[in-house]
């Protein structure tokens, strides 16, 4: 299975990163893993972050950058021009009543994708 | 989070303790909450049908409840009940956001509800709100939730932003 990971170096996407990893270890999927942020040079830092936690963890996984304003689209895109058959993002925040809030890459993702997605909490 | 607000302050909100008459006759007594009604409260969301929970709020199980009604309210919270008769029906809380406003809930038990009691909730929890000093007042809300979103509006929230899943909406106090 090839799987698509969307990372955006939050902390939160961090840790769905770490479940990728952890799931395609298990597996033997492919793994790739999604770099987006709307700063160019943030993306850079941010793959920069992916490539260290990958070379500790001793782990081989693809890397890509999505350079956008909207994030959304292009991983969208990316699945399905990869076939890839997961595309794995972080599912929302907290607010300060406990209330998830989904923010509009989620929302994007979840209604447009036409590959299963598997949203990390 | 950078969060817009109306302009102009809105006032003219009632503080408790009040009465008020529901649409079903029912006399609804409104009051603040004390610390010591915690299990009450615990009792209330026992009993809420988890079909109308919100952004996964309230949670289901005893343990959860307690846990939430315990992080929520750890610092700087302002809490206000219904009661009919001495039954906890509704509850309305606003926790403060680390950002200088507050985020507010609204909880009324599916046999009270469309009887006015959650605009009577609101607009005293707003009444407490101003009278404690308190500018800002913030809530999301699920898009398709019409007749919340109306409720809000009703007693002068603005929709200010949200292009996903949740509406976000804000009032100003002072």
């Amino acid at each position: 299975m090839h799987v698509i990971v969307g990372v955006d170096c939050r902390e939160q996407t961090m840790y769905t990163l770490s479940r990728a990893v952890d799931r395609a270890r298990e597996t033997g999927d492919d793994l790739t893993v999604a770099v987006y942020t709307t700063d160019d040079r943030a993306v850079e830092e941010c793959v920069e972050r992916v490539r260290d936690y990958l070379a500790e963890r001793d782990f081989d996984a693809s890397l890509t950058r999505i350079r956008a304003d909207n994030p959304a689209p292009d991983l969208v895109e990316l699945a399905e021009r990869t076939s890839s058959d997961r595309l794995m993002i972080t599912g929302g925040e907290q607010s300060p009543l406990g209330k998830i809030e989904l923010d509009g890459v989620v929302e994007y993702v979840l209604l447009n994708a036409k590959t299963t997605v598997t949203l990390v909490r | 989070m950078t969060r817009e607000y109306p302009d102009e302050p809105t006032g003219g909100f009632p503080t408790p303790p009040r009465t008020a008459t529901d649409r079903e006759g029912r006399t609804i007594d409104i009051a603040r909450i004390a610390e010591g009604d915690r299990d009450t409260l615990v009792e209330m969301y026992l009993e809420f049908d988890p079909a109308d929970r919100a952004q996964g709020i309230p949670p289901t199980s005893e343990e959860s409840i307690r846990d939430w009604l315990e992080s929520i309210c750890t610092d700087d919270c302002l809490n206000v009940a219904a009661w009919h008769r001495d039954h906890l029906v509704g509850h309305a809380t606003l926790v403060a956001d680390g950002e200088g406003a507050y985020e507010l809930a609204i909880f009324v038990l599916q046999a009270y509800q469309g009887s006015g009691i959650g605009t009577a909730l609101l607009r005293t929890v707003l009444g407490v709100a101003r009278e404690a000093g308190v500018e800002r007042v913030w809530l999301t809300v699920e898009r398709w939730n019409t007749p919340a979103v109306r409720l809000y509006e009703k007693v002068g929230f603005e929709r200010v932003g949200g292009e996903s899943f949740e509406v976000e909406m804000a009032i100003r106090l002072h």
